[in-house]
């Protein structure tokens, strides 16, 4: 179990905030950092893994401390067991994929050096170097080497942000598999909802450096005051008027859906809002992704069918 | 004509070199990532020789290594033979003079390996110094053979500090250089051209060999 409270001060883009966090991670949990860029998510972790140091506060890992202000004790990183990972994944260029992994090894040994890569699916790239790799190759290479340190606490830094789609969600399956097959205690940071719904048990949201929400990803990101059916959140691209109602342009994912609205509505967003997409009245359809729409198909009643990627 | 002068410059060099490698690469390290009035101030005294006329830096040399100067004193009661005119004087003069050729290559080094590196590497559990030898190091060979080539060629072709620090002593102090100066002096330019076209296409080919080096190999 983790427990720690952070204080620091940060200047941001936006000016200078203190960053004051209290939070808690509970055995083989996997919790994740939601928030906007700049709200102090990559400190959060970095003062974990002991390349931060806070000003205020104290960081225990299962009953060992490794930093306390009050009793001045601040354990340096590299005798913390944290596996990292990094947005840009840092693999070392002068090593192989398997030179990469031994080195984070305690006890060398090429039987459980070639047991590690089969379980990354890389066994075949163990000869290759960093920098003949595609993006979602290095991050498999990345995500096994942290594991292989032997990690207390698996810390990854918005791991998936540089990978497309597709190899996205691959990721996220086999991160959440090595997660579950060590039982590592996992903090992801992310401020992508579908990435936290997929993976978080718990996720705190932060804001400026506090945490201003807590809880599982569907009591965090549907604190509403109706129970809908189908929602997803989105970001409004354009309101147009079409004869005498509005058309709403909504970006969520990778698609872009339409909302017709009345002119209350249609006031009362602009571009760049987020919101919430939402319909109790009808049921979503679900269709393949990548068949093509079969025409003769009955149509509904509803109005609007939407493909839904999940 | 003799073969004494070649050997003598080579001899410096590589002693220069293995003295400059030494105490260049923790000065790097020290240098690339301080922001102190301290650490402008040591990379200023270190970029001096670059801009100063060897006569100006030699004359500071010879009054510091001189029987009656600081260094030159201890050294005698140390070593029991003067510092000023003795290979020993050379060495370290060309080291003082070779400093910038060194050290800016290596700091440019350090500061191309990317902070991320060095920080997974802490967090796999390794200690600064492991993380200096595996990762820090081999990441910047280019820049230590660079800093290494340019170090050594530099000696060879030095001249200005050379003559005022080590005078012209035949077998101790006559490096190349001056030798040609002497031969044309005596008006031998029989041995002044011998002695130049061997410095230059030692030269040459020292610089030719070290880029091929760097491109086919180092080249991420």
């Amino acid at each position: 179990m983790i427990e720690a409270h952070l204080e620091k001060d940060l200047f941001g883009a936006s000016g200078s905030f203190r960053l004051s966090v209290n939070f808690r991670v509970d055995d083989g949990q996997c919790v994740t950092f939601y928030g906007p860029s700049g709200a102090g998510k990559t400190t959060i972790l970095r003062m974990l893994a002991g390349l931060e140091t806070p000003q205020e506060g104290f960081i225990r890992v299962n009953g060992e401390s490794w930093f306390d202000a009050k009793k001045r004790v601040l354990l340096p990183s590299h005798k913390r067991r944290v596996g990292f990972m990094f947005q840009s994944y840092a693999l070392f260029p002068n090593m192989t994929v398997g030179g990469n992994v031994a080195y984070a090894m305690q006890k060398k040994s090429s039987a459980k050096l070639e047991d590690l890569l089969g379980l990354a699916g890389i066994l075949e790239l163990k000869d290759r170097y960093p920098s003949t790799l595609s993006g979602g190759q290095q991050q498999r290479v990345a995500l096994i080497r942290a594991v292989a340190s032997e990690p207390k606490l698996l810390l990854l830094d918005e791991p998936l942000s540089a990978l497309d789609i597709p190899t996205r969600l691959e990721l996220q399956d086999e991160i959440l598999r090595i997660h579950r097959l060590f039982g590592i205690e996992t903090i992801l940071v992310s401020h992508d909802k579908q990435e936290v719904f997929r993976m978080a048990d718990r996720v705190l949201s932060i804001k400026e450096g506090r945490i201003h929400a807590e809880g599982s990803p569907r009591g965090v990101f549907f604190k509403r005051r109706f129970s809908p059916k189908f929602a997803v959140t989105g970001r409004v691209l354009a309101i147009e008027r079409a004869d005498i109602v509005f058309r709403a342009f909504v970006a969520t994912g990778t698609e872009i859906l339409q909302v017709i609205l009345g002119e209350r509505d249609a006031k009362r967003f602009k571009p760049g809002d987020e919101v919430l997409v939402a319909s109790k009245a009808f049921n979503p359809m679900l269709l393949p992704l990548f068949e093509p729409f079969d025409t003769q198909a009955p149509q509904h009643a509803s109005p609007v069918t939407i493909g839904y990627v999940d | 004509m003799s073969l004494a002068p070649f050997l003598l410059t080579f001899k410096l060099a590589l002693c220069a070199t293995a003295i400059l490698t030494a105490t260049g690469i923790p000065v790097a390290l020290w240098l690339a990532n301080r922001r102190s009035l301290l650490a402008s101030g040591l990379e200023a005294s270190v970029a001096l020789p670059l801009v100063l006329p060897p006569s100006v830096l030699g004359f500071y040399l010879l009054l510091l290594f001189r029987a009656k100067g600081p260094l030159g004193a201890a050294w005698e009661r140390f070593f029991g033979h003067p510092l000023v005119f003795n290979f020993e004087g050379l060495v370290l003069a060309s080291v003082v003079f070779g400093f910038p050729f060194m050290v800016q290559p290596l700091v440019a080094g350090v500061r191309s390996i990317p902070k991320e590196l060095i920080e997974a590497s802490a967090t796999l559990g390794k200690p600064w110094w492991t993380t200096l030898v595996r990762v820090v190091l081999p990441n910047m060979k280019a820049s230590i053979l660079t800093g290494c080539v340019l170090a050594f060629a530099h000696t060879v072709g030095e001249f200005g500090v050379v003559l005022m620090v080590g005078g012209n002593i035949e077998g101790e102090t006559r490096v190349v250089s001056l030798a040609i100066y002497d031969a044309v002096e005596a008006l031998d330019y029989r041995s002044a051209h011998v002695y130049a076209s061997v410095l230059f296409a030692f030269s040459f080919l020292t610089l030719l060999v070290a880029y091929r080096v760097n491109r086919r190999f180092f080249s991420a």
